[in-house]
């Protein structure tokens, strides 16, 4: 563990964002200008099969968010009496539900408040970590004690029960739900930047900046935000499956938006009382739900290797 | 700090014992604000409870009284916290009954199951993430790799869903609801072990990787010791650090996540009553669970700090004890063991 810890918090190890530090070598000579950079990055994934996966599967359920019309025919709300708990064929993907209802319809709809949601949650994470874990490692001393000991607390109480602590508070629905969340991850996105900070601070860059006069607002958004970028946002991304799971997870038990809202969670939950009758119901959306957080962790994994140690 | 009464190990659990309270104090104060947020009044939750009708200013007032919710908010909490020092949680706003009541009735059922689980995560983890390290072709190593990751992203409500679809209505071994004995925690159980499995697998064989490069493996090895015995007697027992502290972490979230594979298997226990407190606004009992879990968190990674030095001799409780490698140190959210399980 200590030598995790002494990885983590390596001095003097060159920074580098994400994306110049892992692909610009692959790229050749055209690697500094954008397009050769995107060329080498595509070069990169497409020599990866596991990763060309990932990456596609991730991309579909993005256009799904984004134009489901495009994806099926049904409606996610009509219902049919006369195509009651169908089981999966060409006609229904998924089979249908209770009501007749499309149950690939239902996913593929259900995915923008589900993502929506989830990117909400990553961000509040985000922003109000990073402005937590920056204001407390530059600063240091005892605001940097003071503010630690708070996240130290804040971790304690596990995600889940922090975001229904917050849904008792302000209400059920897909918004309430995406603010508990966020909430929950500040801690590790503060934690994770502000040892950044702390790593960066120390460069040499930064005290010839300093020496030369630099305001302390100017070094933080000029230097030392972009440079502890990099671990963040690859946190930021693993925070983006598990926000995507609590997320399912508080609607499965009824937290979320109200029926007949397709929704992840709440969608397999409406499968359970069929699960004998009706296996597809919860098999299939949930399923659905784990290619995709896989696909996203397969991700954060390749960018987080590509970090420097 | 470096006197000899300070370098003693009683100084340090004396420590840590306070550290612990800080933390269950810190959650209370943290609930209690968040809590705090709650629109609308609760003495209309209170009396909505009893009946459906709706309740004449006059009845506010007297559960305002009642319930000390006419006090400044500093009062009420400190109130809260000095009945709260003596065991003493609040009265549901929906049964009427005292939390700590409450609390208590669910908790061994939900101990039984959190600890099932927590058995079964690191009885798995430990043969898969040693299994990766220890078998040497190349393709075995490589799925039991993969297997971890998978494991840790799958929603866990849906695991339950699919054991419950497959060995209670397809094959009808272990039963999809209540609570009969040993046999009702099985799926619940692995339920819960999936992903905390999954997270111990990867910190353990990480760590026995890095163990590995360690000059005293080598040493052990060109001293005769068998593939085996370097194994179990050098790396593992090396290894096992980082491990005592994900299991430590790891506790604390089985409670709450036990609420999931409470309301798949219809199980009464802690999580059920959370489930239900949420929905109707019952704070006090929201506030009583958090408190709760708090103090498990904080028994947990007291008892993981305590088991440290006994599993690793150069880990002491005195002069060396700020070496220690903390809970926190091996929670780094980057790590593949995230503290986080759903």
């Amino acid at each position: 563990m200590s030598s995790l810890q002494a990885a983590e918090e390596a001095p003097g190890s060159e920074p580098t964002g994400i994306g110049t530090g892992g692909f610009a070598p692959l790229a050749g000579p055209g690697a500094r200008t954008a397009a050769g950079r995107v060329l080498g990055a595509v070069g990169y994934v497409a020599r990866r099969p596991g990763l060309l996966l990932a990456s596609l599967i991730v991309l579909v359920v993005l256009l799904w968010a984004i134009v489901p019309g495009v994806w099926t025919s049904y409606s996610p709300l009509a219902t049919s009496i006369s195509s009651t708990l169908k089981s999966p064929s060409g006609a229904h993907l998924f089979g249908t539900d209770q009501l007749g209802r499309d149950v690939f319809a239902r996913t593929v709809y259900g995915t923008r408040l589900s993502l929506e949601a989830a990117f909400t949650a990553v961000l509040i994470g985000l922003v109000i970590g990073s402005v937590i874990g920056l204001f407390a490692g530059y600063n240091g001393g005892i605001v940097d004690t003071l503010l630690m000991r708070v996240i130290d607390v804040c971790l304690s109480v596990p995600t889940l029960l922090l975001a229904m602590a917050i849904v008792t508070a302000i209400g059920f629905g897909s918004v309430p739900l995406a603010i508990g969340v966020g909430i929950g991850m500040i801690g590790s996105v503060a934690r994770v930047m502000r040892s950044e900070v702390l790593r960066v601070r120390e460069s040499m860059f930064v005290d010839a900046e300093r020496s030369m006069g630099a305001k302390t607002t100017y070094i933080l958004f000029r230097h030392i935000l972009p440079s502890a970028a990099g671990p963040v946002l690859v946190l930021a991304i693993l925070d983006l499956s598990t926000a995507i799971l609590a997320l399912a997870a508080l609607s499965f038990l009824g937290f979320g938006a109200p029926p007949p809202a397709p929704e992840w969670g709440s969608l397999i939950a409406s499968g359970q009382a069929y699960l004998s009758a009706a296996w597809w119901m919860s098999t299939l959306p949930g399923l659905t739900i784990a290619i995709f957080a896989i696909s996203i962790n397969r991700i954060a994994r390749e960018l987080q290797e590509k970090r420097p140690a | 700090m470096r006197r000899a009464i300070f370098a003693s190990g009683w100084f340090y659990v004396a420590r840590r014992l306070v550290q612990a309270l800080l933390v269950i104090w810190a959650a209370f104060t943290v609930t209690f604000i968040i809590l705090y947020l709650v629109p609308g009044n609760p003495a209309e939750i209170i009396a909505g409870g009893a009946s459906g009708a709706q309740p004449t200013p006059q009845q506010l007032a007297e559960i305002d009284a009642q319930y000390g919710l006419n006090k400044p908010v500093i009062v009420q909490y400190l109130v809260d916290l000095g009945h709260a020092l003596q065991g003493n949680l609040g009265v549901s706003y929906q049964l009427k009954e005292p939390v700590s009541t409450l609390i208590g009735a669910t908790f061994p059922s939900t101990c039984e199951l959190a600890f099932f689980a927590l058995a079964v995560a690191v009885a798995g983890g430990l043969l898969l993430g040693g299994a990766a390290v220890y078998l040497r072709p190349r393709w075995a190593q490589r799925t039991l790799d993969a297997l971890p990751p998978l494991g840790a992203s799958l929603p866990s409500f849906w695991v339950g869903l699919m054991l419950m679809e497959f060995f209670s209505f397809r094959i009808h071994i272990f039963p999809s609801a209540g609570q009969q004995g040993f046999i009702s925690v099985v799926l619940p159980g692995i339920m819960l072990a999936v992903p905390v499995g999954a997270q111990i697998a990867q910190v353990f064989s990480k760590s026995l990787r890095s163990v590995y490069t360690e000059p005293f493996v080598e040493i052990a090895t060109a001293k005769g010791a068998s593939r085996l015995r370097v194994f179990f007697a050098h790396a593992v027992r090396n290894a096992l650090l980082p491990v005592i502290t994900v299991t430590g972490m790891a506790i604390a979230n089985l409670f709450v996540y036990a609420t999931i594979a409470e309301t798949i298997y219809s199980r009464d226990g802690l999580g059920l009553t959370l489930t239900n407190a949420v929905q109707s606004k019952d704070i006090p009992v929201v506030q009583g669970i958090v408190l709760v879990v708090a103090a498990i968190y904080a028994v947990a990674s007291l008892a993981v700090d305590l088991v440290y030095p006994l599993v690793d001799a150069r880990i002491g409780t005195g002069r060396g004890a700020r070496l220690r490698p903390t809970a926190r140190a091996a929670a780094d959210p980057l790590d593949p063991g995230k503290a986080v399980i759903v």
